[in-house]
């Protein structure tokens, strides 16, 4: 599902190199559900950033579902977004003044997707999450959990290949955190969605079947275990 | 917290239909339906409503007052057509002096160059007119036995009621033998009439002018049409008693009586500049102007030339004044500019949030630059209501007919249009510009 060869990114602040990035390989299975791991300044957001399309790589290879996306444009570097990603962010970053069905069709009316057709998937993709009953709910009427139940939501309205989640439970407390997690976990196992995870705290990674360690803007270990 | 995990993970047969649902391939057009992005431009909108309200406010300013203006242009220019139409047809002025050239210090009020002998030498030559009348003007006092009313005075000859389209409310008008006679009659103006004999019948009474008395004969229909010097506060009076009862009568060689104008109706449109031509070589041979440049000192206007100055006048004086008027349009727009900018600041998380999701640079554009021109053409319909209110209000209060032209309504709403695309595209841009992982990071 994600190839990335030698990739790196290398960032100019003032007259300073910053390797963010310093050639990081691995390969992600179509199914998998991987986190990774790192304190900040290891590179972990560089790499989402990448693995997310929203910036190109200084040097080395990205194929997504098997389309080489790193020397794409912006143009086209939207349209893999709208097709092939969905995220997650530890803010949600939902409209606050749109309700729950609106903020997930949100990626469909980019898509050009029509009414009737996009409501009913943000319909069913706020059952998946089980926000089924608020859909006319605003993000101020929500808790923090339902509000990133509502974001997994939309991320999930395109019909995306892979789900990035970006410290997803950051900003909620330790039992609303497993419900995010178990939700993540079972759309993992269920439908075979593709997850990836990043954060910097082991309770949350123990929940992927995969970690990938980052330190330097290096990829340090790469290990399987069993979800919790 | 109202779910439980227990409920998750109990999969609902619901949830597995929806699951099924969500992860079908889908397909869309791959561009954003016009409709989605007026729907996010008012909900933006409609979020900041006082905002919003301020900020087209001077559009709002602006166009009312572009069309309130160009209607009340409009209106004068239709206003003075219609009172220079009432007067008469193709109707030639002559007066003294020349009017052309000169600023109005040398004008033909004060000229004393045209004298009746010239009016006469005009009857003479046979022209295809209807008519032509000659007549002098002064100030005066008519006292009446219960009030007393400054007048300006006309000597004439019956000819000149014909001309100017003067009908009689009562009484009769004085003939051509009392006008050459020069007696003392007078047919007053509706206005006069009214001043100095109220409610009761003017005709038959008499008034006196300097001590002398004179017979009102008639009373005239009112004519109308305010302004200046209406025709309904005039007295008139055979010519040849206003000549001999004033001391400053005679042209400035002292031979002649002289005459404050000679009007004369061509009987035919197509004869008007021969006629004026002949009137031209007439008076020049009879007053002694060589024909080597010597500049004219009478002046011959005909009604139309008059019309089209005054119009031209009312023309450029709307279009100044709407000018004027445009630029607090213009300010309008960079009102507009200045919200959209702020707006762009404070919804960069949701620009970054839009873009991550799929959207591309041009429909971020898109839609802060629809957001800006709905302000701007909101702005410019709610002028548009507004400067047709007030231009009712000015009809209404009678003061002209102020009409609002489809031409001042597309001018204004056009002109609204651009101001929002063009105060509105370099927010937009800035907007569409922004980098996702910038602007979702921006707190």
């Amino acid at each position: 599902m994600i190839t990335i060869e030698n990739l790196t990114k290398t960032y100019l602040m003032g007259d300073v190199q910053v390797h963010a990035l310093n050639g990081v390989s691995f390969h992600i299975n179509k199914g998998e559900f991987v986190a990774i791991m790192g304190p900040s300044g290891s590179g972990k957001s560089t790499l989402m950033n990448l693995l997310g399309c929203l910036d190109t790589p200084t040097s080395g290879t990205y194929t997504l579902d098997g389309h080489e996306v790193s020397q794409l444009d912006d143009v086209e570097l939207s349209a893999v977004r709208a097709e092939k990603l969905g995220f997650v962010f530890q803010q949600y970053n939902l409209l606050p003044r749109q309700t729950a069905l609106r903020n997930v069709e949100l990626p469909l009316i980019y898509r050009g997707v029509s009414g009737g057709e996009r409501h009913r998937r943000a319909k069913a993709a706020l059952q998946v999450v089980g926000m089924g009953e608020r859909i006319e709910h605003r993000p101020n009427e929500l808790s923090g959990g339902q509000q990133q139940r509502v974001a997994i939501a939309r991320a999930l309205s395109g019909s995306p290949s892979v789900i990035l989640a970006d410290e997803p439970t950051g900003a909620l407390d330790t039992k609303t955190s497993a419900e995010i997690l178990n939700i993540l976990q079972r759309l993992n196992r269920e439908q075979g969605l593709t997850v990836v995870l990043v954060t910097h705290e082991h309770d949350i990674a123990a929940y992927a079947e995969r970690v990938l360690a980052m330190r330097d803007g290096e990829l340090v270990s790469d290990d399987k275990q069993t979800p919790r | 917290m109202a779910i439980n995990l227990a409920t998750l993970k109990s999969n609902t047969p619901a949830e597995r239909s929806s699951a099924e649902i969500v992860f079908t391939p889908l397909a869309g057009s791959g561009s954003v339906s016009w409709s989605e992005i007026a729907r996010t431009a008012f909900d933006s909108l409609l979020a900041n409503r006082v905002r919003s309200f301020l900020t087209m406010l001077g559009v709002i300013i602006g166009v009312a007052s572009v069309v309130a203006l160009m209607a009340l242009g409009e209106g004068a220019s239709k206003s003075i057509t219609s009172q220079i139409q009432s007067i008469g047809t193709n109707l030639l002025f002559i007066s003294p002096g020349q009017l052309n050239n000169r600023g109005p210090g040398s004008s033909g009020v004060t000229a004393q160059t045209l004298s009746i002998d010239d009016y006469q030498a005009i009857q003479a030559l046979n022209l295809p007119i209807n008519g032509v009348a000659p007549s002098v003007q002064n100030g005066g006092t008519l006292v009446a036995p219960a009030a007393d009313k400054n007048v300006s005075i006309v000597g004439t000859t019956p000819a000149y009621f014909t001309l100017n389209n003067l009908t009689l409310k009562g009484g009769t008008l004085f003939d051509s033998a009392q006008a050459q006679d020069g007696a003392p009659v007078v047919v007053l103006g509706s206005n006069v009439a009214r001043d100095l004999f109220g409610s009761g019948e003017a005709v038959g009474q008499t008034v006196r002018l300097n001590g002398q008395p004179l017979r009102v004969i008639g009373v005239l229909e009112p004519k109308g049409g305010g302004g200046f010097g209406s025709i309904d506060d005039n007295a008139f009076m055979p010519i040849t008693y206003v000549q001999q009862r004033f001391a400053n009568m005679r042209t400035a060689d002292g031979n002649r009586y002289r005459v404050s104008s000679i009007i004369l109706s061509v009987t035919n449109a197509n004869d008007i500049s021969g006629v004026q031509g002949r009137i031209a070589a007439l008076l020049r041979e009879r007053h002694h102007l060589n024909s080597d440049g010597t500049e004219d000192d009478f002046s011959i206007f005909s009604q139309e030339s008059i019309l089209s100055t005054l119009n031209t006048i009312t023309g450029l004086l709307t279009a100044f004044l709407a000018a004027v008027a445009g630029i607090s349009l213009l300010v309008g727009g960079i009102g507009i500019m200045n919200i959209m900018l702020v707006s762009v600041t404070e919804r960069t998380r949701e620009i970054g949030l839009r873009k991550a999701v799929g959207a591309r640079g041009q429909d971020i554009l898109m839609q802060f630059l629809v957001e800006a021109v709905v302000l701007s053409l909101t702005g410019g319909l709610l002028g548009l209501a507004l400067g047709f209110m007030i231009a009712t209000v000015v009809t209404l209060s009678g003061v002209l007919t102020a009409s609002v032209t489809p031409l001042s309504v597309s001018l204004a709403v056009g002109f609204a249009v651009g101001v929002g695309l063009f105060f509105g595209i370099y927010p937009a841009q800035r907007a569409a510009k922004l980098n996702p992982i910038d602007a979702l990071r921006y707190e």
